[in-house]
């Protein structure tokens, strides 16, 4: 239970809670994204927050929204033992201009992390050293956990090989390959006709 | 050990019907490659735990004379793809199989590697057969070691045997076919055939 | 000296260096089969090295996003295939802190010695592979016997040696078998055998020693940063440990300490695991003595678990909660929740989005070995080539949890 981190949260930055709530015991609080890495900053920074560890961050598409996506971050203190999770909206509904501000300066582990939210959803992190693709290939084009991507569109890095009936190659046959049965060795006999069982 | 079941069996003589002394030393040159079969261990994912399970001394396939994992694909007779393939690693596959020298076998370790598993998705490659030959499929998420040694006996009687298609893995035993299991057979001719 | 040696001036000599780029690809038995990372080296040692992830990348979370809550227990099983119990554990507590329920204390104690039992396998690999890496072939090979024996009892309690998809929202999908307390406490005394001859093995080896300690050392700031949890934030002298910190289950009702190392290298990192194996034998015992043998295994709630079978068939109403929940899915309230529970590598946690239908908007798996992947660059930068074996083994990277 940290509601005192909302409190110092908006009683140091007045225009920048949109909302907060502490639904199934994390306290929350929805940023402008404006004003996302003062408030990061300052839950780091500041001695009676000490957030010392970025424990996740991600983002979540709200396809029906505007804003669409949701960066969300949990941090913790390992100090004082509290934990927040903070928010932000970005991103316009059709998924084409969705920045925010990098906070990977103030915590490595949120280099890879928003490395994965800009592979995953195309969210761009304003800031970040080296922002490109962690999970999937370079050549990927679009945006995977989006939820107008379909799940089953697949673009292959090499040609499939040149098979009749790729998808039902042998030896899938109820008549093909090894048979149920208490195998026997066959070494030493070149015709393998043995049935067994 | 595996059996194949077609009674009419294309027996590939790989002497081409020559005569005594060369399919005698065809059998003898079949006999020592399915016995000495150099892995490379190809291990991606869950499988590779079920991998390290079988190597280990409880089910051990270096009895099967298949004991020394060679990292060099030019050193290699045998490529276990053990685990997922992703549209990632597709293409480090293909060139792995592609430096290996001739002959050269592929063992499809789990589902994963046979078929996708059930990862129907943007990533996975549905079955390592897309990319590359494979001669043997053992399913399983993950296999037990006991079908391992089962699909591992099977290569070693297809290159004894000189047959080059592919064949899955199957129980040893149909437990519907089983009369003692109690399960109602639905499906009156097929029970008596036998499949 | 040839004479135009002698008249050159050393400073007027410039031969063209460059460092040389390596490729350790994603097919490397160092890498554990899925990480590549690309050095640039001087000599033998390490200028820079870009690690590049994803090779196993399986769209879990995207998956999750087309099934039910239930369905999720196969995936998340995959996610940490080493310790796959913690995993369901973990999820399973994630969406029972979403519904606001507490699974009945038989089941509490049951997943407690399940998931420790799933660590020992999880440390037991780890090391081992760890000590197979540096040509010690003897640790690993006993230390996969002692794998296969809580393998052995996971099979019997679970049906499958691996990849259990044992949990449930609301309880276990069985309860204990008969002899499951006997066969813990055996197995756990079997192991802590194999610990000790592994010990006595390797820790007195020169050769072992040089090659992990003060190899691999990276600062406890650096590694707070980098959002390091579990044995590789330990060896650097923090004693976080989720079972302490925040407990869940039954863990702050259990005796059992929280190894720490001093020097943050590699060889810390070894010894803890070692030692948390040990600890986890003394919280199996302590579950063992505690868990009644009797009682309900499962939440007593027909919107969470599915109806004993007989009742499918013979009553209305337990056909009707089989095929609510099996058909539309368990309810879960619309909102989102983060619940975490110390995995094999640390905090394993859940941001779980839902939106009060059977199917999840978003399953966010927040992976301990992600976060402690990345501090891979930190950890081998400036050391020599040899090095990133011991270091890239003591860090535990599991590729299906880092890539999901």
């Amino acid at each position: 239970m940290a509601k005192h981190l909302i409190d110092l949260v908006t009683q140091k930055f007045p225009g920048a809670v949109i909302q907060s709530h502490s639904n199934h015991g994390d306290d929350t609080l929805v940023l402008e994204a404006a004003s996302w890495h003062d408030v990061a900053q300052f839950l780091r920074d500041d001695p009676r927050c000490a957030m010392q560890m970025l424990v996740d961050l991600t983002a979540v598409d709200y396809p029906d929204r505007d804003p669409r996506f949701e960066v969300v971050v949990h941090l913790h203190s390992l100090t004082l033992g509290h934990r927040i999770r903070i928010k932000t909206r970005v991103g316009d509904p059709d998924g084409e201009v969705v920045r925010v501000a990098s906070i990977s300066d103030l915590w490595g582990s949120a280099n890879w992390a928003e490395r994965e939210a800009y592979d995953m959803f195309g969210v761009e992190f304003v800031g970040h050293p080296d922002l490109r693709r962690i999970l999937m290939y370079p050549e990927f084009v679009g945006y995977p956990l989006r939820k107008d991507y379909p799940a089953d569109k697949i673009q292959p890095l090499i040609a499939y090989r040149e098979v009749e009936n790729i998808e039902k190659l042998p030896p899938f046959g109820k008549d093909e390959g090894m048979s149920f049965g208490r195998q026997t060795h066959s070494y030493g006999q070149r015709s393998n006709e043995q049935e067994s069982n | 050990m595996g059996e194949l079941k077609e009674t009419n069996t294309q027996i590939i003589d790989p002497s081409g019907g020559q005569g005594f002394a060369t399919t005698k030393a065809a059998d003898l040159l079949a006999w020592a490659q399915k016995y000495s079969l150099f892995m490379y261990p190809f291990v991606t994912a869950c499988c590779g735990m079920e991998f390290m399970a079988v190597s280990s001394p409880r089910y051990d396939f270096s009895r099967f004379g298949s004991e020394a994992p060679r990292f060099s694909p030019r050193q290699s007779d045998l490529l276990w793809v053990v685990g997922t393939i992703t549209q990632r690693q597709a293409p480090i596959l293909r060139r792995i199989y592609e430096q290996m020298a001739e002959p050269k076998w592929v063992l499809a370790f789990g589902t994963c590697a046979s078929c996708g598993g059930f990862y129907d998705n943007y990533t996975t490659v549905a079955g390592i057969d897309k990319i590359i030959p494979c001669d043997i499929y053992v399913p399983g998420c993950p296999p037990r070691p006991e079908a391992v040694l089962d699909g591992l006996m099977l290569l070693q009687d297809k290159i004894q045997s000189g047959d080059r298609r592919p064949a899955t893995v199957k129980p040893r035993h149909d437990p519907v076919q089983d009369q003692s299991m109690g399960l109602v057979q639905l499906r009156r001719s097929r029970a008596s055939s036998g499949v | 000296m040839e004479p135009l040696d002698q008249e050159l001036d050393e400073s007027e000599i410039e031969l063209p260096t460059e460092p040389m780029l390596l490729n350790v690809g994603p097919a490397h038995p160092a890498m554990h089969g899925t990480v590549r990372c690309v050095m640039e080296l001087s000599g033998e040692s390490i200028q820079k090295v870009d690690v590049q992830v994803g090779y196993l990348h399986r769209g879990f979370e995207k998956m999750c996003e087309r099934g039910t809550w239930t369905q999720i227990f196969p995936y998340v099983d995959r996610t940490n295939y080493v310790s796959p119990m913690l995993c369901n554990v973990g999820f399973a507590l994630a969406c029972e802190k979403m519904l606001g329920v507490t699974v009945p204390e038989r089941c509490q104690w049951y997943r407690m010695a399940l998931g420790e039992l799933a660590r020992m396998s999880d440390h037991l690999t780890c090391d081992g592979a760890m000590a197979m890496e540096l040509g010690a072939f003897t640790p690993f090979l006993w230390m996969i016997k002692g794998r296969d024996m809580i393998w052995d009892l996971m099979e019997e309690e679970t049906g499958a040696r691996m990849t259990h998809s044992f949990g449930r929202v609301g309880g276990m999908a069985a309860p204990p078998t008969a002899g499951f307390k006997e066969n813990a406490r055996a197995v756990s005394e079997q192991i802590l055998k194999i610990i000790e001859e592994v010990e006595r093995l390797l820790l007195g080896n020169r050769i072992f020693l040089d090659r992990l300690e003060n190899v691999g050392i990276i600062s406890q700031e650096d590694a707070l940063s980098l959002g390091w949890t579990g044995p590789c934030l330990r060896a650097t002298g923090l004693p976080y440990d989720v079972r302490k910190a925040s407990p869940y289950l039954k863990y702050d009702e259990v005796d059992f300490d929280v190894p720490v190392g001093s020097t943050s290298d590699c060889f810390d990192r070894f010894m803890v695991r070692i030692e948390e194996m040990k600890q986890s034998a003394r919280i199996i015992e302590q579950c063992i003595a505690r868990m009644p043998d009797s009682g309900p295994v499962n939440i007593d709630d027909p919107r969470i678990i599915l109806p004993p079978k007989d009742e499918v068939y013979n009553t209305i109403e337990g056909t009707i909660q089989h095929f609510k929940i099996v058909m539309e899915g368990l309810k879960l309230p619309a909102g989102e929740v983060y619940a975490y529970t110390e995995g094999g590598n640390g905090e394993y946690g859940f941001y779980l989005v839902s939106d009060g239908s059977g199917t999840p908007w978003r399953v966010r798996i927040r992976p301990p070995c992600f976060y402690v992947t990345s501090g891979l660059e930190r950890v081998i930068t400036g050391r020599m080539m040899a090095d990133v074996v011991p270091c890239f083994g003591s860090l535990n990277m599991i590729g299906g949890e880092c890539d999901r």
